[in-house]
């Protein structure tokens, strides 16, 4: 028995009344609360990279650059019809497997990492396509299973999330396959696996830490959380980030030291500080009071998106938007945590503030599906 | 796809899974506003409960403190003629992070300017050492004007090369006051160990200290004060700009009594001789001219003299680095004899009318030994003491000297300064030695024999004095008995310096006239043994020639230079003030192996008294 158009019939929908204003919106597939919402974290973010990349015009354009492609992006991916994406999306999973496994053969690297793969001119990160991919395809999955999941459901969806996970580790980029991982957990999560589990993988996981970090982890990533206990054990070495990024937060105060006159930034004590430490040059330029302006746009960003996830209609749009707003959620508080030495330091941008091209636009494209499920016709599938 | 297939082939129950995952996601926000929460509360923590901490952390970071170092104070004659200057030298420096090819940067230079093989060497030494990084390492030292040029003609090609200023003491006379105003050199590692925290603290910044000479003497003066500044640096280290700063005070300026133009001449009347000459000026106290011969450049040692001339320096056999004038300790020989005289009248040993014989020797009783005059068959069968001044007659203070004692002697000779420091204001100086019965008994453990005396008398056997305590007891016979206290120093800052009256000795005028009119005689009768620098002169002068014995002469021999080394040869010396009637200048004079205290050492001081008449205090012609 195939879903027919005749099996789909309008709800009688409260909100009818809205419909013809806000049918433009609904035509190009945007949520004005959500863009609005964007655009103002595109420009708080422009300011404090002009402050915090020394004031250079030339990285501020290029960030512009990076948002004009992305917000197109965006407003591509708005217009995608979700079911189509639904029935799709194993074969974008299939395609970035093999990019996965492609990376290890012809990818170009950096820093010790080989997580690029060179396309001429720009060079493209598979796990950004993973990204999307994971939360999409474990969605997919959940929406053609009676839920909440039963335990060979589980299983099969742990495979799907952790084959991923496993070859970017091994690239190695622990802090992105981490947050890959996540996108697909919150996606079982929020499909209502079952708490005798969750509770279950919690004492799993508190019963692990040791053998982990006895056998698993490398010796720069246990120095990471060593560092983390006690910065200063390490002043000049990895101590040095968090002791200085801390300093920068720190000597904000309430009302920062004004804009362009962070000290510790412009003076480059601190490091990376355009990319993952850029809200510390914001902490101590525009003090906690910026700090609590850019928390409350994550918040309602967080919040508009778990209310687009809320009045979704299908049990796929609803899992998909959950797990992009919080994996957004998680992004958000582990480069905001990390900065503030909450954290181990795990390469983690702050989402759409960073400089950087790729993190920019694999969000704005998360958002573009929020806004596509947002805009979809109410539709029941019966 | 694996799970396509089983699309609704199963009931789904819409309602239960939106109600689940309206749990979930109440759950999940709950789950983030705590989490933004706990964020908001290490961010609250930060930067407001431990603000301060983190305030002056951030200061710290980035304000440090630099030291600036004060000019140290300069040294001028008393004429302002400048004897020590601060210059500016330039370092060649290279910021290795700057620099993309340090190898090709050395080798570029190389072909700019003169570069050595040990510059390149101590600057990789240097390079290595402990240091922050973006910090200047000094690769020349003291470029020229010319080099200066080339390097900024090809700045553009030299990337992290700079070129830095600095002062450094500057000597402009040369060797002509090396022994007086000395040098400064680096500080060394035995200097440094001795500073106690405030000290160190002082010199901050500074990298010389006075060595020798009023450089040290007046170091305390000379340094100044340490500034300081506040500098804001990056993490790099690299100053980005100024904050606030603290200046140095400047160390103050010196101004003697030397006068560069009797030293030029005293120093040219003692050149290719060993000897010394000090000059002081009769009312103050004052040193006019000080001269050690040999002598040396004191710029060599600023900043670090090199090995080689080191060793030439301090090998001479010219000691050319001892300053004789307060370190060569001489027999005084006759020059003492104007001294005795005063103290044979003074004690009534001898009066106006005194005569003795003078056979050519002098015999004590009970004693084989014969005390010999320097002039063979004596000078004749009147002998009174003027004459034996004059003519310098030994037997005449060898008889006086018996009858008086040592323990008359000792007090008159020593009110006069000898056998102590003269306490100038230099540092090094040695007290000579006027010997005493107590002295003979403590240092020797022997009686005092009255050939000790006899000795004594003629400024030999023990007695030892430096050219600085002769030219102050010429100057205390100059100005009837005001024993003062020598000093290089007129001013410190605009601080004169006090005129200190170490003693005053109180003796019959009719003595001092005496012992005075017979100094003349020295000079101005035709039997003086000074009388050939006499002549031609518009002025009168007082003086006392000396002959000193360098090596001892066996009893049965005889003095005969022709047998003897040269540096066995006598010390010639020569004590005069003038002019006689309002004595101004007094100077003491020794010429090491010179012979005859007429002849080498007595023209000098004519040499001198003349500059000093024409130059410094011109008087009118005598009659």
């Amino acid at each position: 028995m195939k879903v027919t158009q005749d099996f789909v019939r309008r709800l009688p929908d409260s909100r009818d009344h809205f419909a013809r204003q806000q049918g433009l919106w609904q035509r190009i597939h945007i949520d004005p609360i959500l863009l609005l919402l964007l655009l103002m974290l595109t420009c708080f973010g422009l300011v404090v990279l002009y402050s915090a990349s020394g004031q250079s015009e030339a990285m501020v354009k290029r960030q512009f650059v990076f948002f004009s492609i992305a917000y197109i992006a965006m407003f591509v991916v708005a217009q995608l019809d979700m079911q189509m994406v639904r029935r799709w999306s194993p074969w974008l999973y299939v395609f970035g497997i093999i990019l996965l496994i492609l990376v290890f053969y012809i990818g170009v690297g950096a820093k010790g990492a080989q997580r690029w793969i060179s396309l001429g001119v720009v060079r493209f990160q598979p796990s950004e396509v993973m990204k999307i991919a994971v939360p999409i395809v474990t969605a997919a999955y959940f929406s053609t299973r009676s839920l909440p999941p039963k335990f060979r459901e589980i299983i099969v969806s742990l495979f799907i999330i952790v084959l991923p996970a496993i070859l970017i580790f091994k690239q190695p980029d622990l802090g992105t396959a981490i947050l890959i991982s996540a996108s697909g957990l919150i996606v079982l999560f929020l499909a209502g696996l079952p708490w005798r589990y969750i509770i279950g993988t919690l004492m799993l996981i508190g019963a692990s830490v040791w053998p982990m970090w006895h056998w698993v982890m490398k010796d720069y990533q246990k120095q990471r959380v060593l560092t983390l206990l006690d910065p200063e054990a390490d002043r000049l070495g990895a101590g040095w980030n968090i002791i200085q990024s801390k300093t920068a937060i720190g000597s904000g105060g309430l009302q920062g030291k004004g804009l362009l006159n962070g000290t510790q930034s412009q003076l480059d004590f601190l490091p990376e500080s355009h990319t993952d430490f850029i809200i510390a040059v914001m902490a101590e330029e525009l003090g906690l009071i910026g700090v609590s302006i850019l928390m409350a746009l994550y918040l309602l960003v967080i919040a508009r998106g778990l209310h687009i996830a809320w009045t979704s209609q299908n049990t796929f749009n609803r899992l998909l938007a959950g797990s992009i707003t919080l994996t957004f959620f998680v992004y958000v508080f582990v480069n905001i945590g990390m900065v503030a030495g909450m954290l181990p330091v795990v390469g983690v941008p702050l989402p759409l503030v960073s400089l950087g091209g790729t993190s920019i636009v694999t969000l704005m494209t998360g958002f573009g599906v929020l806004m596509a499920i947002a805009t979809e016709k109410k539709k029941v599938v019966v | 796809m694996i799970w396509a297939q089983k699309e609704l082939h199963e009931f789904k129950d819409h309602r239960r899974e939106a109600r689940v995952f309206g749990v979930r996601a109440v759950l999940a926000l709950m789950f983030v506003v705590f989490m933004f929460g706990l964020l908001f509360a290490r961010y609250y923590k930060l930067q407001v409960v431990d603000y301060h901490d983190y305030v002056t952390r951030s200061d710290r970071n980035r304000i440090h403190v630099r030291p600036v170092p004060p000019n140290r104070g300069l040294i001028y004659d008393s004429r302002g003629e400048l004897l020590a200057d601060n210059r500016p030298t330039f370092t060649l420096s290279i910021v290795s992070e700057r620099s993309a090819n340090l190898e090709q940067t050395l080798d570029f230079i190389a072909g700019l300017i003169e570069l050595s093989d040990s510059d390149r060497d101590s600057f990789k030494k240097r390079l290595r050492q402990k240091r922050r990084p973006f910090e200047a390492v000094p690769l020349r030292y003291r470029l020229t004007e010319e080099e200066i040029s080339r390097i900024a003609v090809n700045e553009f090609r030299l990337e992290g090369v700079e070129i830095e200023a600095q002062l450094m003491r500057y000597y402009p006379k040369g060797d002509l006051f090396a022994h007086t105003v000395g040098y400064v050199g680096r500080i060394s590692e035995s200097e440094l160990s001795n500073f106690d925290e405030l000290t160190y603290e002082r010199y901050s910044g500074t990298h010389s200290i006075g060595k020798v000479g009023l450089e040290k003497y007046y170091e305390s003066k000379l340094l100044g004060s340490v500034g300081s500044e506040n500098i804001e640096t990056n993490a790099h280290g690299r100053v980005l700009r100024t904050l606030e700063s603290v200046d140095p005070v400047p160390g103050e300026d010196l101004q003697l009594f030397l006068d560069t133009h009797l030293q030029q001449v005293a120093s040219d009347a003692l050149a290719g001789r060993r000897g010394a000459l000090v000059a002081i000026d009769v009312a103050t106290g004052g040193v006019l001219a000080m001269v050690s011969a040999p002598t040396y450049d004191p710029n060599l040692f600023v900043n670090g003299i090199s090995f080689k001339d080191y060793r030439a320096l301090n090998d001479s056999p010219d000691l050319p680095l001892f300053n004789r004038t307060i370190q060569g300790q001489y027999p005084p020989g006759s020059t003492i004899k104007p001294v005795l005289g005063l103290a044979g009248l003074h004690t009534q040993t001898v009066n106006f009318a005194t005569r003795i014989v003078d056979p050519g020797y002098y015999q004590l009783e009970n004693d084989e030994r014969f005390y010999r005059d320097w002039k063979k068959g004596g000078h004749g069968r009147k002998v009174d003491l003027r004459q034996a001044i004059v003519e310098s007659c030994d037997t005449f203070f060898y008889g006086m000297a018996f009858r008086m004692g040592v323990d008359k002697i000792h007090p008159f000779g020593a009110m006069f300064g000898l056998g102590t420091r003269t306490r100038i204001d230099l540092p090094s100086e040695r007290p000579g030695l006027w010997p005493s019965r107590e002295w003979k008994q403590h240092v020797r453990g022997l009686h005092w024999f009255p050939g000790d005396s006899l000795n004594i008398s003629i400024g030999q056997g023990d007695v030892l004095t430096t050219p600085l305590q002769l030219a102050v007891m010429t100057a205390t016979l100059a100005s009837r008995g005001t024993h003062l206290k020598p000093r290089l120093v007129r001013k410190v800052g605009d601080r004169e310096t006090k005129r200190e009256v170490v003693d005053q000795i109180e003796a019959d005028p009719a003595y001092w006239d005496y012992v005075i009119s017979a100094m003349e005689g020295v000079v101005h009768s035709p039997r003086g043994t000074a009388h050939r620098i006499g002549r031609g002169v518009d002025y009168h002068m007082a003086g006392k020639t000396g002959t000193a014995q360098v090596v001892g002469i066996a009893q049965d021999e005889e003095y005969d230079a022709e047998k003897l080394d040269e540096r066995q040869w006598d010390h010639a010396l020569y004590i005069g003030f003038a002019p006689v009637e309002a004595p101004q200048i007094a100077a003491a004079i020794i010429v090491e192996n010179g012979e005859h205290g007429s002849s080498a050492a007595a023209p000098i001081a004519r040499k001198l008294f003349d500059a000093y008449f024409e130059w410094v205090a011109p008087v009118k012609p005598q009659k």
